[in-house]
């Protein structure tokens, strides 16, 4: 261990990672494994044909208590929280006064309180967001002392159905608070992979028992954060901090979808988030640029930072996410471009070591996602 | 006669008949992890010791590959473009990056053989 090492925060799973064999790197002041024995591209490639098993415990879980959380939290993202019905979950974003994201978020109406999950890396600021925004109309409650374990793919009802039979009854974005193995858990069926798969809020002292329990399971293997970051862009996902962040704003990310009707213009509470005149400006009247899905050419990938370029060789857009997707056999990336070049099928080039790679922007996501609706 | 040297970042060259194999150790590849493309020098090229001299991309990220020793390329081992992962597979053997025609032989002391490679390896925990 070198001094560098030892300053980072571990998970509940740390023993476990090691007894594994996991590769530990640096992640967001977390020890984290990149990968295990079997490497990125073997642990993308089962989660997507069985199922992998991912500790996600370095993202931040909040509860909100009080009959005003879910209108309190309106003032904080431009999504529908007031009209989510009890065990169901939403996709939101932290917005920023001129529009940008400040984070972006899981929210779930858990009946008697809202669940929240946040990005690591914004843990502190989304925190102190909560606890300013919301002062005197909710209570904020971190939950420092439970981990989050993801399991993800084709066999994860399965495997998760073996120990809490009623997970299966759960449809995509939608939670229940579950027994398993004598810990209170809270289950949720979504994830970040484009796959069915669950997500399990479990108390840090019961997460390794969790974790062995699964990966006891028929065809459960562990996956490390390398093959969750392929996964996810594959799904045509966003990273935070390198696809959206506060310099780009939900229109320009094409999160238009996350933008709820009732928070737009027309809708029943329009506006009241922050940034909202930018963004609903955005709505009506468009945008300079636009997240798109672009694929290389070739073999090499392209990676975050690359700059695109069009015929006349103008720059015209940024990768933000690159890499090699296992199950597109090839390169796969992400980023912005000017919205004149947004449309798929559009060739542009990006320039890797100086060199320009021919690229065209693509239709996201990459791989189809199989969510389990019912 | 053949003798294989080690750098500090973790390339080995295998001298035969004046000529190098150069590809990257099994330390190497560990850490890297999935290699999924490579970029060679063409045969002609010259290269100065330490120079870039090819680019190994695994699913996460890219690296460089120094030339351990001056030289002009000889041969670059084309079977990578279609099968990268060799270099995670077989590193000394099928996964070797180029040949190079050794223009100074004297660099050849300042690398380590086997055993002062894997004194260094252990080194580094």
């Amino acid at each position: 261990m070198t001094g560098e090492d030892a300053e980072l925060q571990q998970t509940p799973l740390h023993d476990l990672h090691v007894a594994l064999g996991g590769k530990m790197v640096a992640f967001a002041g977390y020890a984290m494994p990149v990968n295990y024995r079997d490497g990125i591209i073997k642990e993308h490639r089962h989660t997507r044909a069985r199922a992998g098993l991912f500790d996600v415990s370095h993202m931040g879980q909040v509860r909100l208590h009080g009959a005003a959380a879910a209108e309190a939290m309106e003032s904080l993202v431009p999504v529908d929280v007031t009209g989510l019905a009890a065990n169901h979950q939403r996709y939101a974003l932290f917005t920023s006064r001129t529009g940008g994201i400040l984070d972006d978020l899981m929210i779930t109406n858990a009946g008697d309180h809202l669940f929240l999950v946040v990005n690591a890396a914004c843990k502190d600021q989304d925190f102190a967001l909560l606890h300013d925004g919301l002062a005197g109309r909710c209570e904020v409650e971190e939950l420092p002392g439970r981990a989050l374990l993801a399991i993800q793919g084709p066999g994860a009802s399965a495997a998760l159905a073996a120990l809490a039979p009623e997970a299966a009854a759960l449809v995509f974005m939608t939670a229940a608070r579950l027994d398993i193995d004598g810990a209170d858990c809270f289950v949720t069926r979504s994830g970040y992979t484009g796959e069915d798969g669950f997500e399990i809020s479990v108390p840090a002292d019961r997460a390794e028992a969790l974790a062995r329990r699964l990966l006891e399971q028929d065809g459960v293997a562990p996956a490390g954060l390398g093959a969750r970051d392929t996964l996810r862009l594959e799904a045509g996902l966003c990273l935070y901090g390198n696809d959206i962040d506060a310099g780009t704003t939900p229109v320009e990310a094409s999160l238009v979808w996350a933008l709820s009707k009732a928070r737009r213009a027309e809708g029943a509470r329009p506006g009241g988030f922050p940034g909202d005149e930018v963004i609903l400006r955005q709505l009506a009247e468009g945008v300079a640029r636009r997240r798109v899905g672009l694929r290389p050419e070739g073999r090499a990938p392209v990676r975050e930072g690359a700059e695109l370029i069009d015929e006349a060789e103008r720059v015209v857009g940024k990768v933000t996410s690159g890499l090699f997707g296992p199950t597109v056999g090839g390169p796969v990336a992400m980023g912005y471009v000017e919205t004149a070049h947004a449309k798929p099928g559009t060739a542009l080039r990006a320039l890797v070591r100086g060199r320009p790679q021919p690229l065209e922007v693509v239709r996201l996501p990459f791989v189809q996602q199989r969510y389990y609706r019912g | 006669m053949s003798e294989i040297k080690f750098s500090e970042d973790h390339e080995w060259i295998l001298i035969e008949d004046g000529i190098g194999t150069v590809g990257i150790t099994d330390y190497a590849q560990e850490q890297l992890g999935d290699v999924v493309f490579v970029e060679l020098p063409e045969a002609g090229k010259t290269l100065a010791k330490g120079d870039e001299a090819a680019v190994v991309e695994s699913v996460k990220a890219a690296s460089e590959l120094y030339a351990p020793v001056s030289g002009e390329v000889t041969e670059a081992n084309d079977a990578l473009a279609e099968d990268p992962a060799q270099v995670n597979s077989d590193p000394l053997g099928g996964g070797w990056f180029f040949k190079i025609e050794i223009a100074e032989p004297s660099e050849l002391d300042g690398l380590m053989d086997e055993a002062a490679y894997k004194a260094y390896v252990e080194g580094l925990g």
